[in-house]
C-alpha cells in the first residue's frame, strides 16, 4: 500500500503542476485585481491613481451589465441545450448499424476541427449573409423572404454556430457511453416488449447521465468564455444583443482603453465562472466517482 | 441471441445517417468548394455546386499575400511545442495522483479544472505586460508556455481518468514480482497508458492548434502562427468569399486531416476515459 | 595562403557588415486593397535597401486598432511602422508617443501633400504620420438605374433628392436596393457616417461645455431620417453591413447609390472587380441647406512609434510608401486608375490620372470640402468631422454605433436609441473628467 515514501514522491511528481497552475493563476488574477482598483487608462499610463471600488460600481452600473450577464448564460445554455439534445439523439443514430459507419462519423466530426474564427466567417458570409448567402438564397427558392440571421436573430445566430462547433463533441461522447451499454440489459427489455420510448428513459437516458455530466463541464468551461464568435460575427450588436460578459470586458478593456473598469469587469467574470463552477464540481462529484 | 435486424431498417438508417452527416459536414464542404471557385462563381445565384470551372487562383492569391508555409509552421511548432511540455509536466502528476490518491485529490483537480474557467480577456493585460517585461513578446516561448498553461488542467484531468483504469493489482503484483520501480514503469505501466497518452496528445494539439486569442494577441511575425493568417481575411473590401475560403481551407486542412486520420485515438480521448 | 586568409577575412567582414546593418522592419498594415498592393510592390523598395528586411502583420481594421494602440501604451517595441488614421495621430502625437517626420528628404515635396490631409497629420506645424491616401466620402450611383428612373444626379444634390430618388430606384423583388449606407456598430463604421451625416442635419456631437447633444432635435432628425431612408430604400442586413460589406453589394450591382469613401471609387470602376463599373457615376455628399455637407476626411497613414528600434529604416520606407515615386510606380505596374488616391497636389494636376480616374475630380473637390476644425454648423470645442479628437471616443463612439445599429435592426426605438446614446455618452464623459 501507499507508503510513506511513496506519499513523498507522490507530492513531488504533482508539484510542478501544482506550483505552475498556482502561479498562472495568482499572478495575473493579483495583478488584475490591483489594476481593477486603480483609475488606469491606456492613454494616460503614466498616472493612475487608486480609486477603490470606483471601477466595480462603474461597471457594474454600465447600461450593458445586466443584458451581458443574461446574454452568457443564454449562450452557455442554449448551446448545451441543443448539444446535448442533439448529441443524444445523433448517438442513437450512430449506434445503428448502417453502411458506411467510419466515414459517417468522420463527417460528424469535422466541425469540431474548425477554428472558430473561421468557423464564424464561413456562417456568417456565406451562409447567414441576407443577400448573397445560401439560407438566402434557399429561403428564395421556396419563395420567402430571407431572414436577416444576425441582426434579426443575433443571440440565436451566435448560438447556431458554436453549437455546430460542439455538436460533435457532445456526439462522440455520448457515442461512446452507449456503446458500452450492456446488450444483455437492452435485450431483456426488448423481450419484454417494451416500447422505444420508456426503454429509452429507463435504461440510456439514466446509463448517459455520467457522460452528459461529462460535456456539461467541459463545454460550460469553453462556452463561458465564447469570443471569436462575436467579435467576427455582431461585434455584440446590434446594440447589445450579442454582447456577453467576455466581450463586454473587451470593450471596455481593449477598445475603450480603460484598463481599470476592464479589470474589475474580468474581476467579475472570474467570480462568476466560479460560482458556476461550484455548481457543476458539486454536480460531478455526484455523478462522477473520483 | 443476435438481434435480427432488417436490411429494409438497414437502409433507411443509412439514408437517415449520410443524410445529416452530410448536413453537418456541409459548411466545410462548401468552403472547400468554394475555395475552388472565381470570386463571381463565389456569390453567383443559383449557386454551382460541381460544375463550375476550377481554379487554383485564389490560392494563389493567398500565397502571394501571406507566407503561408511560415505560419503553418509556427502553428506546428506551438501547438506541439506546449502539447509535449505540457505531457512532461502532467504525466507525473496525473501517475500520482491516480496512483497514490490523497484526501484532496479531487478538490486539486477541480481546483486545476476550475482555473480554465479564468477569463482570458480579463487577464490579457497581465499577461501583456509581463511578456513585454520579460522581452518575449512575439516568442515562441512566450506562446508555448501560455498555452501549454491553459491546456494543462484538461491534460491532467484526462491523463488523470485513463491512469486510473490501469489496474492496481498489476503493479503490486509487479512489485511483488521483485520488478523495480523503473522497470515496473518500463514494463507494466507504458503499455498501458500510451493509447491514453496518444489521445490527450491528440486533443490537445487541436485546441492549441485553434487558440485564436492569446496567438493574436501575443504575436507579430516570428511566433504568428495561421489564426493570424486568418485574421487578415476577416474582412478585406470587395468580393471575398473564394479568398476567404481558400485562406480558411489552408488554415483547418492540416488539423483536419491529422484528426480524420487519428479518429479512433481521439475518440477515445474526447470521451475522458470518464464514460465507462 | 594569403589569398585564402585574404578571402576569409573579406568574407568575414562581408558578413559583419551585413549582420550589422541588416535591419528588420515591421510593418502592421491593414487589409484593404491599397495596403495589399504595397505589401507586393516592396520589393522594390527592398532592391534599392538590401540592408533593409520588411516583415509585414496584415490585420483587419478592429484587430488593428487593438494591436497597436496596445503597443504603442505600453511601449511594446513591436512594430516599426504602423498604419493609423487621422483620429490617432494628433492623440498619439501629443502624448509624444510619435516619432516627428520633419527631416524627409527634399526630394520627398512635403508641401505637396494636400493641405486638408497635412493639416489633421500635424500637431503645431510638425508632420506626425505620412499618409498613404487620403478620402472624404461622395454619393456613387448607378448612372443606367437613374437613366431608366428618368432621374437626373445634380453634382451637389441634397439629402431630400437623394431619399426621393432612393425610393424610386428601389426594386426589392430584382434585389435592387436604392441605397446602401453603413450600419455595422463602430465608431469608424456607421458612426463615421452617422457622424458626418448629422453635421449636415446641424447636428453635433458635444457642445461648447462638452455636453451630450443627442437629446437635441437635430439628432433626432437626422436619425430619424437615415432609419427610414433604409428601412424602405435599403439592403436586407443593412445594421451588419459596413464598408467592405456594401462595396460587395456594390459591385455586384445591388445598391443604387452608396455614399462612402471616396476610395471606393476606384474598386467600383475596375472591370476586374466590380459588375457595373462602367455605370458608376459621382456627386458630393449630399446636404441639407445649411452649409454643412456631410462628407468626412480621413487618411490612412503611416506613423513610427517612439518604441521602435529601427526608426531611420522605417523612415526611409514611409519616404518610400508614400513618396510621388511610389505613385508612379503603382502607376506603371497597375495603371494611373489605382494608384492611392487624396494626397498629394500633383496627382490631381497629372493629365494621365485624370484621365484614368472619371472620380479625381470628385474626389478632390470632396476631401476640399471636408474642414475637420469646424465640422459641425455650430461651434464645437473638438476637431474631427466623423470623430471627436479625444482618446475616449473609441469607446463611446463604438457603444452608441450599436445603439444605432440596433435602430436600425429594429430591436429598438429612434428615441430609445438616441436617450441611451444621450446617457452613456454623459456616463463616459463624467467618468473621463469632461469637461476639462
Amino acid at each position: 500500500m501507499a507508503t510513506t515514501h511513496t506519499r513523498a514522491a507522490a507530492k513531488i511528481m504533482m508539484s510542478p503542476a501544482v506550483i505552475l497552475l498556482l502561479g498562472w493563476m495568482i499572478v495575473p488574477l493579483a495583478m488584475t485585481i490591483y489594476f481593477s482598483t486603480l483609475s488606469y487608462s491606456l492613454y494616460n499610463p503614466g498616472d493612475t491613481p487608486f480609486v477603490g471600488w470606483g471601477n466595480y460600481q462603474y461597471f457594474v452600473t454600465g447600461p450593458s451589465f445586466w443584458p451581458a450577464m443574461i446574454n452568457t448564460l443564454w449562450m452557455v445554455g442554449g448551446v448545451l441545450l441543443i448539444t446535448i439534445i442533439g448529441g443524444v439523439l445523433l448517438a442513437l443514430l450512430l449506434d445503428q448499424p448502417f453502411f458506411g459507419q467510419g466515414i459517417v462519423r468522420i463527417l460528424v466530426i469535422a466541425p469540431f476541427f474548425v477554428m472558430p474564427t473561421v468557423s464564424a466567417l464561413v456562417w456568417k458570409n456565406m451562409f447567414m449573409n441576407p443577400v448573397n448567402g445560401l439560407f438566402a438564397y434557399i429561403a428564395k427558392v421556396f419563395g420567402f423572404a430571407p431572414v436577416d440571421f444576425l441582426s434579426e436573430i443575433p443571440l440565436l445566430s451566435i448560438i447556431i454556430i458554436v453549437a455546430w462547433q460542439w455538436l460533435p463533441f457532445a456526439t462522440l461522447i455520448l457515442l461512446t457511453a452507449l456503446q458500452s451499454l450492456d446488450t444483455e440489459q437492452m435485450e431483456a427489455a426488448e423481450m419484454d416488449g417494451a416500447p422505444a420510448v420508456s426503454k429509452f428513459f429507463s435504461i440510456i437516458l439514466p446509463h448517459l447521465s455520467r457522460a452528459i455530466t461529462v460535456v456539461v463541464l467541459i463545454q460550460t468551461i469553453f462556452l463561458l468564455g465564447i469570443f471569436a464568435e462575436i467579435f467576427v460575427t455582431t461585434n455584440g450588436g446590434p446594440g447589445n444583443a450579442t454582447t456577453n460578459l467576455t466581450y463586454l470586458v473587451y470593450l471596455e478593456a481593449i477598445v475603450g482603453q480603460d484598463i481599470g473598469s476592464g479589470s474589475a469587469g474580468g474581476i467579475i467574470a472570474v467570480v462568476l465562472a466560479n460560482i458556476v463552477a461550484i455548481f457543476l464540481m458539486r454536480m460531478i462529484g455526484k455523478n462522477l466517482d473520483i | 441471441m443476435a438481434r435480427a435486424i432488417s436490411t429494409r431498417r438497414k437502409w433507411i438508417v443509412t439514408v437517415i445517417a449520410w443524410a445529416i452527416g452530410l448536413a453537418i459536414f456541409f459548411p466545410v464542404l462548401w468552403t472547400i468548394l468554394t475555395s475552388f471557385k472565381t470570386e463571381g462563381e463565389a456569390i453567383a445565384s443559383p449557386p454551382s455546386f460541381l460544375f463550375f470551372d476550377w481554379t487554383l487562383e485564389n490560392y494563389q492569391t493567398v500565397q502571394e499575400r501571406s507566407d503561408y508555409l511560415r505560419h503553418f509552421w509556427n502553428s506546428v511548432v506551438l501547438s506541439l511545442g506546449s502539447t509535449l511540455c505540457g505531457l512532461i509536466i502532467a504525466v507525473p502528476a496525473a501517475w500520482s495522483m491516480a496512483f497514490v490518491p490523497g484526501r484532496f485529490t479531487k478538490d486539486i483537480l477541480m481546483w486545476m479544472l476550475s482555473t480554465k474557467m479564468l477569463p482570458a480577456v480579463g487577464v490579457l493585460m497581465p499577461i501583456y505586460l509581463l511578456c513585454l517585461n520579460a522581452g518575449l513578446l512575439d516568442t515562441k516561448v512566450a506562446l508555448i508556455f501560455v498555452l501549454m498553461m491553459i491546456n494543462l488542467p484538461i491534460i491532467v484531468w484526462m491523463l488523470f481518468t485513463y491512469f486510473r483504469e490501469i489496474p492496481g493489482d498489476i503493479l503490486e503484483a509487479a512489485r511483488m514480482d521483485g520488478a523495480t520501480m523503473r522497470s515496473e514503469i518500463i514494463h507494466v505501466l507504458v503499455p498501458m497508458a500510451v493509447p491514453g497518452i496518444a489521445s490527450t496528445l491528440l486533443l490537445n494539439i487541436i485546441l492549441a492548434w485553434n487558440e485564436a486569442f492569446w496567438t493574436l494577441n501575443l504575436t507579430t511575425v516570428n511566433a504568428a502562427p495561421l489564426t493570424q493568417f486568418i485574421a487578415s481575411y476577416s474582412s478585406p473590401e470587395g468580393l471575398f468569399y473564394a479568398k476567404l475560403s481558400a485562406a480558411s481551407t489552408m488554415a483547418i486542412a492540416p488539423i483536419l486531416i491529422l484528426g480524420w486520420f487519428s479518429q479512433k485515438q481521439l475518440v477515445r480521448g474526447l470521451t475522458f476515459g470518464a464514460v465507462k | 595562403m594569403k589569398l585564402s586568409s585574404l578571402i576569409v577575412g573579406a568574407a568575414s567582414v562581408a558578413v559583419l557588415g551585413v549582420a550589422a546593418q541588416a535591419e528588420t522592419v515591421t510593418i502592421a498594415t491593414v487589409n484593404n486593397g491599397d495596403m495589399i498592393r504595397m505589401q507586393h510592390l516592396a520589393d522594390h523598395f527592398t532592391k534599392d535597401h538590401p540592408d533593409i528586411q520588411l516583415e509585414w502583420v496584415t490585420l483587419e481594421e478592429n484587430t488593428l486598432r487593438q494591436r497597436v494602440s496596445t503597443d504603442i501604451a505600453t511601449d511594446g517595441g513591436q512594430f516599426d511602422v504602423m498604419t493609423i488614421g487621422t483620429y490617432e495621430v494628433p492623440i498619439w502625437a501629443e502624448k509624444g508617443w510619435l516619432v516627428a517626420l520633419d527631416d524627409l528628404p527634399d526630394s520627398y515635396d512635403v508641401d505637396d501633400i494636400l493641405p486638408a490631409i497635412r493639416g489633421g497629420l500635424s500637431v503645431d506645424g510638425t508632420l506626425y504620420a505620412a499618409p498613404f491616401y487620403g478620402e472624404s466620402s461622395m454619393v456613387m450611383y448607378r448612372k443606367d438605374l437613374f437613366e431608366a428612373a428618368g432621374l437626373e444626379m445634380p453634382d451637389a444634390p441634397t439629402w431630400d433628392f437623394i431619399a426621393d430618388a432612393a425610393r424610386k430606384i428601389t426594386d426589392k423583388d430584382k434585389e435592387i436596393y436604392g441605397i446602401c449606407l453603413r450600419g455595422k456598430a463602430g465608431w469608424g463604421e456607421n458612426m463615421a457616417f452617422i457622424s458626418a451625416m448629422a453635421n449636415s442635419f446641424g447636428a453635433r456631437w458635444f457642445d461648447m461645455d462638452w455636453k451630450a447633444q443627442f437629446d437635441q432635435p437635430e439628432w433626432k432628425e437626422a436619425l430619424t431620417f437615415y432609419l427610414d431612408l433604409m428601412n424602405d430604400a435599403g439592403p436586407p442586413g443593412a445594421s451588419s453591413n459596413g464598408f467592405n460589406e456594401n462595396l460587395a453589394l456594390f459591385q455586384s450591382g445591388k445598391c443604387g447609390m452608396w455614399i462612402d469613401a471616396t476610395v471606393a471609387a476606384s474598386f467600383v470602376t475596375n472591370p476586374d472587380e466590380s459588375t457595373v463599373a462602367d455605370k458608376v457615376g459621382f456627386a458630393l455628399a449630399p446636404d441639407k441647406g445649411l452649409g454643412k455637407r456631410s462628407n468626412w476626411l480621413w487618411a490612412w497613414s503611416l506613423a513610427i512609434p517612439k518604441s521602435s528600434d529601427a526608426q531611420d529604416a522605417a523612415k526611409a520606407f514611409i519616404a518610400w510608401a508614400t513618396s510621388k515615386d511610389y505613385l508612379e510606380l503603382v502607376a506603371s505596374e497597375e495603371g494611373w486608375a489605382n494608384v492611392p488616391p487624396g494626397t498629394r497636389t500633383s496627382l490631381y494636376e497629372n493629365e494621365k490620372y485624370l484621365e484614368a480616374a472619371p472620380f479625381a475630380k470628385m474626389t478632390l473637390e470632396s476631401i476640399k470640402a471636408a474642414d475637420p476644425n469646424h465640422p459641425a454648423v455650430e461651434d464645437v470645442p473638438y476637431v474631427g468631422v466623423q470623430f471627436v479628437a479625444i482618446p475616449e471616443f473609441q469607446g463611446i463612439g463604438t457603444a452608441v454605433g450599436q445603439q444605432f445599429s440596433a435602430a436600425l435592426a429594429g430591436t429598438t426605438s429612434a428615441d430609445a436609441a438616441l436617450a441611451n446614446a444621450q446617457s452613456l455618452t454623459e456616463r463616459q464623459m463624467r467618468r473621463a473628467g469632461y469637461p476639462k
